[in-house]
């Protein structure tokens, strides 16, 4: 087991303070760099896909893990990132100023979606925010002067600073760079006031007022962040998609990024990563499964939703804390070999202490 | 400076569906002084907290702590005046550490904007650094150091009670209201209790307003008690004169039977 000596305070402000954890991260960042050497492009815009889904996931997870606010009209923030980034684009507006304004505004209106639903709890605040899902769709279909209607919009091609990015790899780091961002920004956030006083108000609200925090205003922020990050998911989005159709923007994909969360690990950064990992492997899984069932079952115009809620549950009931709980119990178990006892992740540190102190 | 402020409870009461849960509660609290309130399960001393932190909403009576009214303030509000508070059902941040929770205590001092944090601009990192000094002072005076990077979810009964004092203490309150600080505690941490409150009295100037049951705490370290049941002040006074008095053995009698 590996005890951490700290000497300054600065130690418990840095990101990766063990040095394994600096090794497995850093190979995942020198792999994402070194892809489009490694990638053919299908595969390249398959990762730049799953970029996007883990910024959309880290969105909600703001949300939903860190502030404990639940949120099933998440997908209207992609729509509105996506929708309002294509139409700004096909006006003329360059790629720059059109992700600084589409951002701006999904966060302005993840703040009042937030402003409205912040005296509402689980249940309640679940209907709200899929009555506000299902408002914005409709919204997308039939203002059809602005969104071309359900006949879609086309999303005018990618082009940054002037520079046409028109190849896989263009695009490809393009998506990791918001990544970057976003990943780096939601750290730290966490490491600071404000995202302090997110994971308070999710633990207790009572004792976040009491101790100072604006409950009322930490749920407004933490809609307004979680919004306005998933609504540059939506940007990104729109030029993989290159065509936008109101029904992409759906119930299903709420429930997508709901499930990305929850099989990830609700309220770890690096959860939201792993679901989408997961949530990218999903098509290939259900196309395996459509030729292995019976045709009668295979064939059922339902089964995705069946099987994301399924999955959903099961990871509730077996696994609360993800795929990164049972990743950090596993690393725990390597660690502590042959030692390890089941119920010792619970309690791991306590044995490093003298009966008096415990 | 916050010190020398007098809370000043004034014909306070509260209704809970027709029934008083506090009626007609009149009571002052000098600087520096440690004031308990006893009284019976149910009493309402619990409530009498949650109103002066602005939870609830008094049906009558008035709230003044030195110059600020309490009541013309929202419950975030109350900690800048200068009033801190231990919960009876310890209210910790589960998931968090215990230095995230210790740093969650010095909200009402620290400035957030959103934007900042999430760049992480270096004067955030100054202020994470100044304000962690702070909370370090106080993670020694209650001996939490070797519990700083655990989670509360895995910490014992007694250190978490101790946790939850020690964020209370990180906002620098000028008077500390304390909710059964001993209660669940063995004897050993009992004694702890007592000579950290002393502490926390003498070294860091605090007033101290605890309801307590552990009679011998309260005799210890408070300089007057206030016993109240069924919401009304039955007797304040010096320890020993409320525990003489025949109300105040009259209802806890009247429990016991
Ligand atoms: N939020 C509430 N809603 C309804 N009744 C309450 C509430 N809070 C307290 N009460 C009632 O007020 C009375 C006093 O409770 P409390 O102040 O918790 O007592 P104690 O003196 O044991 O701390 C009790 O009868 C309790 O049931
Ligand atoms: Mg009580």
């Amino acid at each position: 087991m590996q005890v951490l000596f700290k000497t300054r305070y600065e130690d418990d402000i840095r990101f990766l303070p063990k040095t394994g954890e600096k090794i497995r991260v850093g190979l995942v960042v020198a792999f994402l760099l070194a892809a489009p050497l490694l990638l053919q492009d299908y595969y390249l815009g398959e990762l730049g896909l799953l970029l996007v889904y883990a910024i959309a996931g880290i969105g909600l997870m703001i949300l939903t893990g860190h502030t404990g606010q639940v949120s099933f009209g998440h997908a209207a923030f992609l729509g509105i990132g996506a929708y309002c980034h294509a139409i700004l684009m096909s006006h003329g507006v360059p790629f720059s100023l059109s992700v600084v304004l589409t951002t701006a505004l999904s966060g302005l209106i993840g703040m009042a979606l937030g402003r409205s639903a912040s005296k509402m709890h689980g249940f309640y605040l679940a209907i709200a925010t899929l009555a506000f899902l299902m408002l914005v769709e409709t919204l997308l279909g039939e203002w059809e002067s602005m969104t071309g209607g359900y006949g879609g919009l086309a999303v005018p091609g990618l082009k940054v600073f002037g520079i046409s990015l028109a190849s896989a790899w263009q695009q490809y780091y393009l998506d990791l760079f918001f990544t970057f961002v976003v990943v780096l920004g939601a750290a730290n956030l966490f490491r600071t006031p404000t995202g302090r006083s997110f994971l308070a108000v999710r633990d207790s609200e009572l004792s976040a007022r009491c101790l100072g925090v604006n409950v009322e205003w930490a749920k407004i922020q933490a809609f307004g962040i979680s919004a306005a990050i998933t609504g540059l998911a939506g940007v990104l989005l729109a030029h993989h998609l290159a065509y936008l159709a109101p029904d992409v923007f759906s119930v299903l994909e709420s429930l997508k990024l709901m499930l990305m969360i929850v099989v990830g690990g609700l309220g770890s950064i690096p959860g939201a990563i792993f679901g989408a990992i997961l949530v990218s492997l999903l098509p290939v899984a259900l196309s395996f499964l459509k030729d292995v069932l019976p045709p009668a079952l295979g064939q059922q115009a339902g089964l995705e939703p069946l099987l994301f809620g399924l999955i959903i549950v099961i990871f509730i009931v077996f696994e609360p804390q993800g795929i990164y709980g049972r990743w950090m119990k596993l690393r725990f178990f390597f660690e502590t070999f042959p030692y390890y006892r089941k119920s010792s992740f619970v309690r791991q540190k306590s044995y490093l202490k003298t009966e008096r102190m415990r | 400076m916050t010190a020398g402020r007098t809370l000043s409870v004034r014909n306070l009461s509260i209704m809970f569906g027709g029934v008083h849960a506090v009626e007609d509660v009149s009571f002052d609290v000098s600087p520096g002084e440690v004031f308990a309130i006893i009284g019976p399960n149910g009493a309402g001393k619990s409530t009498i907290f949650n109103l002066i932190s602005r939870l609830y909403e008094p049906s009558a009576g008035s709230i003044q702590f030195g110059e600020y009214d309490l009541l013309g303030l929202p419950a975030h509000r109350v900690v800048d005046t200068g009033i801190a508070r231990t919960f009876q059902n310890i209210e910790l941040f589960e998931q968090s550490t215990v230095l995230q929770n210790l740093l969650v205590g010095r909200h009402s001092r620290m400035s957030g904007n959103a934007l900042c944090d999430f760049a992480f601009l270096p004067r955030v990192r100054r202020a994470e650094i100044r304000h962690r000094r702070k909370v370090e002072d106080i993670i020694d005076l209650l001996e939490l150091a070797q519990y700083r990077d655990e989670r509360i979810a895995d910490l014992p009964y007694g250190a978490r009670k101790n946790v939850e004092l020690a964020r209370a203490l990180c906002a620098e309150p000028a008077l500390l209201m304390l909710d059964e600080p001993a209660s669940g505690l063995n004897t050993e941490e009992t004694d702890d209790v007592g000579f950290w409150l002393e502490d926390i009295k003498h070294d860091l100037g605090v007033t101290l307003v605890m309801v307590e049951h552990d009679m011998n705490l309260v005799g210890q370290v408070a300089d007057r008690v206030m016993a109240i049941n069924d919401g009304r002040v039955l007797a304040i006074g010096s320890p020993d004169d409320v525990r003489e008095n025949e109300d105040v053995q009259q209802a806890y009698l009247g429990m016991t039977e």
